[in-house]
């Protein structure tokens, strides 16, 4: 793939440290202005909203870094990943509510989301290599197919599980007298699976062999490695993560119709402001869309959304590969 | 491109790349030779006319619903999905955004012009909300171009949905600029030459009208040196930034023209539903819009058009016949079966109808004496 033409002027990397200064001092200035305001108003709403904030980018952050990963590597934009955070919600759902277990829900959120992305990669993906249009086209038609059949089977109702007792209830907090526990679960949740990430990508040979097809993948393939079980695997783990992102965030929230759509712009927004195909980048992002939102909703409501955007075409304006996206 | 087609590429010297013959070559398809022109205006063939007969006397054949459910409302999303076909079948640039840019402009015409929400709408004379609409469609789309051309090909889709659907969201949100869930109703059509522009008849006409003006813009433009230059740059962007061309101006012109057909689009379809909702640009909206290109086939300008009938057409009646082959469960599935033809489209036959129309008219003449213009079928 030729890199696109604004990557050959060199003469950009020089100034970039000075610039980067400016810049810094026009978003960070305002921004810290804002939070002393915030604070200094009302400052239970601020701390509030940051948790929410926080606690939502964890989220964002689960079912993004599935995303990333899948399309850092296999150039695949999934853009099902809704879809499969939905299924995994409503099948955990299902599970959760017949056992009466809701760690069983969990585990079968991810797996079942996990088994349907390992069966799309084996048997359509791996047939059109190199066709990323066509492969992104696929997963369109899928998600309004998996969307529609959920539709179907779960109706339009909004579905809740309850965790279990001991991560229910509210823990106390400066500021704000208490928060509900299973918020703070969901960002140490996030945080695990960040770190588990990174060691299986970096400590581990499956992890090599995906970052090296993250740079490379004819010369992953010509060294040896099955390339198509990498594929599968990663595709697999990055589906997990939606339908795991699914129950989880079901249980903080709720799951309806609609969900799919919300989660697939997420995803979309946290990759392309972190940076494609990469993790850091994906919990960077993960922040920052989450935060907007929040901070958005609890001080602009009716223009909420256009601080995530403005994030995204300020990232895009200056740094079109994300913020710690790397050139291709 | 094939590689004998870029070894000729190779060798020919930079000043000779305005000769017909190389000018044409990122066009260039087996067996298909280009045309310029003069030539073009000598290849019209008698079906061209029977189609645009065919097309100018259906009103007076058909009912008021086939006129305008049918025939209107497959010209104007034919059009706005013609714009899509603009830009990824020939500028290489996949974009979800076109029915946002459609919207856009629909919002326009509510926010500019007159709707039932009178604290908003400013209620402006017609020629200045028409084209305060479009030109906001066209500085929207070209905003969204240069947002999402600077990166690399496959990005486009995903930024453009990110565009699209958040745009949605500030629809559904906003209540102060956008009226919320509600949206705008009650969109007239302006008083012009004391005709119903929104009875079955005049407004076919008017669609008519416009959906023909796109095609031939696009027509020409893809032969004029910006459309070639265009072609050039979706097949090599670098090598057409080594000859001197802008890439960046390029792709970002060629949305500013997607703009301009959207943006007439959206107008219409503004005036076609007498609304404009949030639903005007939800995701399946703007996935519509991309099931339409597909569908019909991204080699050819007519695609989208045929495209769009046959959506048009499986949207009317494809859940009665579902319904009386499969029994009732099928009535409301209508999302299932569209999304299905959509991925028999893009597995099987990626070119889409137009690809079945092309294969067939080579096997019932196996000289190879098959034209490059796919003749125009008739959008009913």
């Amino acid at each position: 793939m030729p890199p696109s033409v604004t990557e050959n002027f060199p003469g950009r990397v020089r100034g970039r440290v000075s610039i980067g200064w400016v810049w810094g001092a026009v978003i960070g200035v305002p921004l810290l202005l804002f939070c002393a305001w915030a604070l200094s108003d009302n400052a239970k709403l601020f701390v509030r909203t940051l948790f929410n904030g926080v606690t939502l980018a964890a989220l964002y952050f689960v079912v993004a870094s599935g995303f990333t990963l899948v399309f850092g590597l296999m150039r695949n934009v999934n853009l099902a990943h809704g879809s499969l955070y939905l299924g995994g919600a409503y099948l955990g759902w299902m599970v959760g509510d017949a056992s009466g277990s809701w760690l069983l829900a969990v585990v079968t959120g991810f797996l079942a989301a996990g088994v349907v992305g390992l069966v799309l990669q084996v048997s359509v993906f791996r047939f059109m290599p190199g066709q990323d249009l066509r492969q992104t086209m696929f997963t369109i038609g899928l998600s309004i197919v998996l969307a529609d059949i959920m539709l179907w089977s779960f109706g339009g109702e909004i579905y809740q599980f309850d965790p279990p007792e001991a991560i229910f209830g509210r823990t106390p907090m400066p500021f704000i007298k208490a928060y509900p526990t299973y918020r703070l679960v969901m960002l140490a949740t996030a945080i695990v699976i960040g770190i588990a990430l990174w060691v299986f990508l970096n400590r581990t040979r499956v992890g090599m062999m995906i970052r090296a097809g993250v740079d490379d993948r004819a010369m992953l393939a010509a060294s040896g490695v099955n390339v198509q079980r990498v594929f599968a695997i990663t595709f697999a783990i990055g589906a997990g993560l939606a339908g795991f992102g699914g129950v989880v965030g079901g249980t903080a929230l709720s799951i309806a119709p609609g969900e799919d759509t919300r989660y697939l712009l997420a995803s979309l927004m946290v990759t392309i402001v972190g940076g494609m195909g990469s993790i850091p980048g994906a919990a960077l992002g993960a922040l920052l869309v989450g935060l907007a939102e929040q901070f958005g909703l609890a001080y602009a409501p009716t223009y909420g959304v256009v601080f995530t955007f403005l994030i995204m075409v300020l990232v895009l304006a200056f740094r079109p590969q994300g913020i710690l996206g790397r050139k291709t | 491109m094939s590689a004998p087609a870029w070894r000729r590429a190779m060798n020919t010297p930079v000043g000779t790349l305005t000769a017909p013959g190389v000018q044409a070559m990122p066009f260039e398809r087996p067996g298909h030779a280009p045309l310029a022109l003069g030539q073009r205006l000598r290849a019209i063939r008698p079906r061209h006319l029977i189609v645009l007969a065919a097309l100018l006397i259906y009103p007076w054949v058909a009912t008021p619903f086939f006129t305008f459910q049918i025939g209107g409302q497959a010209l104007v999303l034919g059009l706005i999905a013609l714009s899509l076909t603009f830009l990824a079948g020939y500028g290489g640039m996949v974009s979800l955004a076109q029915m946002t840019v459609a919207g856009i402009a629909g919002y326009c015409v509510a926010i500019f012009g007159d709707s039932s929400v009178s604290q908003i709408s400013l209620g402006w004379a017609w020629p200045w909300v028409l084209l305060m609409a479009i030109a906001v469609a066209v500085l929207v789309s070209a905003v969204i171009g240069w947002l999402s051309v600077r990166t690399e090909g496959i990005y486009t889709i995903m930024i453009t949905l990110a565009i699209g659907v958040a745009f949605y969201y500030l629809c559904v949100q906003n209540y102060t600029l956008f009226n919320g869930h509600a949206g705008f109703h009650h969109i007239t059509t302006p008083q012009v030459l004391d005709v119903a522009w929104r009875d079955p008849v005049p407004y076919y006409y008017l669609a008519l009208f416009w959906a023909m003006a796109g095609y031939f813009l696009i027509t020409y433009l893809l032969r004029a040196p910006f459309g070639l230059a265009l072609q050039g740059i979706r097949d090599n962007a670098r090598r057409m930034n080594a000859l001197g061309f802008n890439v960046t101006a390029h792709r970002v012109a060629a949305y500013a023209v997607s703009g301009l057909l959207a943006g007439v689009g959206g107008v219409l379809l503004a005036y076609y539903n007498g609304l404009v909702t949030p639903g005007t640009v939800n995701t399946g909206a703007l996935i519509n819009i991309l099931i339409i290109a597909v569908l019909g086939g991204m080699r050819h300008p007519i695609g989208p058009f045929v495209g769009a009938v046959v959506f048009v057409l499986m949207q009317t009646f494809g859940i009665d016949l579902a319904s009386q082959l499969f029994g009732d469960w099928a009535r409301e599935r209508f999302n299932l079966v569209i999304g299905m033809v959509f991925l028999l489209i893009v597995l099987f036959s990626p070119d889409g109808l137009l690809g079945w129309w092309t294969q067939l008219r080579a096997r019932l003449r196996p000289s190879g004496g098959a034209g490059r213009s796919i003749p125009a079928a008739a959008p009913h």
